[in-house]
């Protein structure tokens, strides 16, 4: 029901299920992509639920060893490019970067949707690889894993990844050219919020990046039908070839993944700090700094893969210069906390755990950098939990804190609120107790990607399989108390955070072109101020 | 004959649009250098593990129709680009006959390019389905035709796209569905088939050219 001032929202008008599945409107892309993706974040977490229900015990008895393989190849393949690749981009980026900019629309909204349907496609081929039996050459598709020794269903899953690629090149181009064109008058380059900025930065990555695997899974394909040898050394190709292009792609993919978990951070941190944001610019600078500098480091992959020594030191120490800008961006975002006046509502509760696993994350990626030292760390567990503190840790948590922030922005209900803080801090807690022991693991040396292990690993990997259940719990509770609040929830107004950025001047949930009249911008993106909050402690006391 | 035309919804007025979708062109054409960039890395790589083998490969293909198809190619693309200037002036039937123009030297390109593979058949000289080549460094040539399939191929299937384009938006103006007052689509077929140009002035000498005696 609308409120009899604000005008009809997006949800309300037009009605019917032709309506979503035809609809131009982006917030309602945004919602299609939410859906799919959580979708597939079950599929990818049934494969979690697998890996470590066999890795509880040092036998190998729930899995055979080729199921063992199929399990974490799904996992990777479908948390990588069907969960966490569109995650925040396709989401809340589809949902929030028009309202950030003050436009009516994306500039191509018959392109969002097809990207939806490439989404929706390169999704039905993973699933049919599943029904088929499954892959088993882990998300990397290494050759000649993925050409001499598995059977045919890798093609299936290499022409779901393929589809999927034109999904994210489609956003990214969207995206680009909807920041470059269709800015409101007085929003300038540098008065855009840290989101947008890093919706621009990922959409970079994503049209330069993406093509690359794109070809490069053609060629695997070409290889697999017609037996021509390009990456098979069987056949006279070169394997190190193949591996080349495939990190180049996806060095760059893991900034994809984490370059909108902190433009989701920068937003909810200044709100819940009542300051500015701490190094504007320098924010803006290290975005972009991250975005460049992260496709020159994809060799780090390779240490140990006979690439020349003087290969491996050039992509160490580029390695050590791209964990620079992510530095600043934790100490803006700490500097932002200092003398603020905090509160700890779950969005809040998400993107502080961000920053905490985030830097430990990064901290070990310095270790894998160290050429010396990543000969020791390398395909062990130390490696799983480096990414993992990155991208579940990180962007994952992110996610969550975005979500939990526009929720009342997008669906017009609040959410409840000792659930969610609940639910923040069981996510942050478990996801250590699942991850933690994986450093030590590693570093004793337990190798990744076997179904059984030495029984000295035995105690560690009890711990980080029962942490799994926790951190699995953690996310069903979600899933029940906002669907709940779609329902039950408190109406939300149309700014209840007090925020700023033009997102929280229209309705909530904002009418199908976002706004009643194009606004004007005359101000950066971060007006909050101290006076603001202490009459706002005042009200509370 | 110049209409005033609407823009579409989300934009304000139809510079804005214009503005856009050339944009968004470019944007596209920044990934298919990237895209057609994995095959030119995979080139180099292989020739340079082989550089021998690759200039033994290369005397294998036809010199003469692979010039004839570049000059072919040349001539298209100035057409295409005149056509976009002709319809900026309104001029839409000199506009859609150059466009027509494009599409057919593009398919003549495309049948004289079958022609090849059709010989290189002939010869033994498809990896996968028919390679007898059995001479000097045997393994190294059928990687160069593999690389050449892979590259051709991909540049047909762009061609192929291109042409579909052009004859659509031939019709189009010729009925004059569009006109001087929104070009923008005709001028974004252009730049792109101009691009799928470009790729070929790259293709050719590296696949038949490069230290050739
Ligand atoms: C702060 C800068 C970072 C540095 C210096 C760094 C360094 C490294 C290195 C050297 C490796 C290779 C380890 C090995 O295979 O032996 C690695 C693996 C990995 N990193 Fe990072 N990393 C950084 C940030 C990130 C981020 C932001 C993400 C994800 C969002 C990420 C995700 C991954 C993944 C997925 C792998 C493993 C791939 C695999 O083998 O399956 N890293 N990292
Ligand atoms: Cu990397």
């Amino acid at each position: 029901m609308p409120h009899a001032d604000s005008p009809a929202s997006f949800l309300d008008t037009p009605t019917g299920f032709r309506s979503w599945l035809l609809t131009h409107d982006h917030k309602r892309i945004g919602i299609l992509y939410a859906i799919a993706i959580t979708a597939f974040f079950f599929v990818g977490g049934a494969a979690a639920v697998l890996i470590r229900t066999e890795l509880a015990t040092p036998q190998g008895d729930v899995l055979t060893a080729d199921g063992y393989n199929e399990a974490f190849t799904v996992h990777g393949v479908v948390m990588v490019w069907f969960f966490l690749i569109p995650s925040i981009p396709s989401v809340l980026g589809n949902i929030l970067l028009p309202l950030m900019l003050g436009a009516r629309d994306l500039a191509f909204p018959r392109l969002n949707l097809a990207s939806w349907y490439l989404y929706a496609l390169g999704g039905i081929f993973t699933i049919a690889c599943l029904i088929a039996g499954g892959a088993d050459t882990g998300w990397t598709f290494y050759t000649p894993f993925s050409t001499l020794f598995s059977n045919s269903n890798v093609l299936l899953v290499v022409v779901g990844v393929f589809i999927v690629g034109f999904s994210s090149i489609l956003t990214g181009l969207n995206f680009i050219v909807t920041i470059h064109r269709m800015r409101a008058p007085g929003m300038h380059w540098f008065r855009m919020p840290l989101f947008a900025w890093t919706m621009y930065a990922t959409s970079l990555v994503m049209i330069l990046a993406t093509p690359v695997l794109s070809m490069t899974l053609v060629l695997i394909g070409l290889e697999r039908v017609f037996g021509v040898g390009i990456f098979d050394p069987a056949l006279g190709g070169d394997p190190l070839l193949f591996q080349h292009l495939f990190w180049f792609y996806s060095h760059p993919a893991v900034y994809i993944m984490v370059l909108p978990a902190m433009g989701v951070v920068s937003e909810i941190i200044p709100c819940f700090v009542r300051k500015r944001i701490f190094g504007y610019r320098f924010m803006i600078y290290s975005i972009m700094a991250i975005a460049i500098v992260g496709f020159f480091v994809w060799g780090h992959h390779m240490f140990v893969s006979g690439q020349s020594m003087y290969a491996g030191i050039v992509f160490s120490l580029l390695s050590f210069v791209v964990a620079i800008p992510s530095a600043i961006k934790v100490f803006n975002w700490t500097a932002t906390l200092y003398k603020g006046s905090i509160t700890f509502e779950a969005p809040m509760l998400y993107a502080l755990g961000f920053v905490g696993l985030f830097l430990l994350g990064g901290l070990t990626g310095l270790f894998l950098a160290a050429t010396a030292l990543d000969v020791h760390l390398t395909d062990t567990y130390f490696v799983v939990a480096h990414f993992h503190y990155i991208m579940v840790g990180g962007a994952v948590m992110a996610y969550m804190g975005g979500i939990h922030f526009w929720w009342p922005k997008v669906t017009g209900r609040l959410y409840p609120e000792a659930w969610a803080r609940f639910a923040a801090i069981l996510m942050f807690f478990g996801f250590n107790f699942t991850f933690l022991p994986q450093f030590v693991l590693g570093f004793l040396g337990m190798p990744r990607r076997y179904h059984s292990y030495d029984p000295e690993f035995g105690l560690l990997n009890a711990f980080s399989s029962g942490g799994a259940a926790v951190l699995a719990t953690a996310y069903l509770l979600p899933l029940g108390y906002l669907s709940w609040s779609l329902f039950y929830g408190a109406r939300s107004p149309a700014n209840p955070w007090a925020a700023t950025g033009l997102e929280w001047q229209t309705s909530s949930p904002p009418p199908t072109h976002n706004f009643l009249e194009t606004p004007r911008v005359d101000g950066g993106p971060y007006e909050y101020s101290p006076s603001q909050a202490e009459a706002e402690a005042e009200a509370r006391a | 004959m110049s209409r005033a035309v609407s823009p579409a919804e989300q934009f304000d007025d139809i510079e804005q649009q214009s503005g856009a979708a050339t944009f968004g062109m470019w944007v596209f054409l920044a990934t298919e250098v990237l895209f057609f960039g994995v095959l030119f890395a995979a080139y180099a790589y292989c020739r340079v593990q082989d550089p021998q083998g690759f200039v033994l490969a290369s005397r294998h293909t036809d010199l003469l129709l692979g010039g004839i198809e570049s000059v072919i190619l040349l001539l298209s693309a100035a057409a295409a680009a005149w056509a976009t200037a002709l319809l900026r002036r309104d001029e839409n039937r000199a506009s859609a006959a150059l466009l027509w123009c494009a599409a057919g030297l593009g398919a003549l390109f495309m049948a004289l390019h079958l022609y090849e593979y059709w010989k290189d058949y002939g010869e033994g000289l498809v990896p996968g389905l028919r390679f007898t080549y059995t001479g000097l460094h045997a393994q190294t040539v059928e990687r160069f035709y593999a690389l050449y399939y892979a590259m051709t191929l991909v540049h047909l299937l762009h061609l192929l796209i291109g042409i579909v384009l052009l004859a659509f938006y031939a019709r189009e103006v010729r009925r004059q569905r569009i006109g001087a007052a929104y070009a923008s689509p005709v001028m974004c077929v252009a730049l792109y088939w101009d691009f799928v140009d470009m790729v070929w002035i790259f293709l050719f000498p590296m696949l038949y050219l490069l230290d050739r005696s």
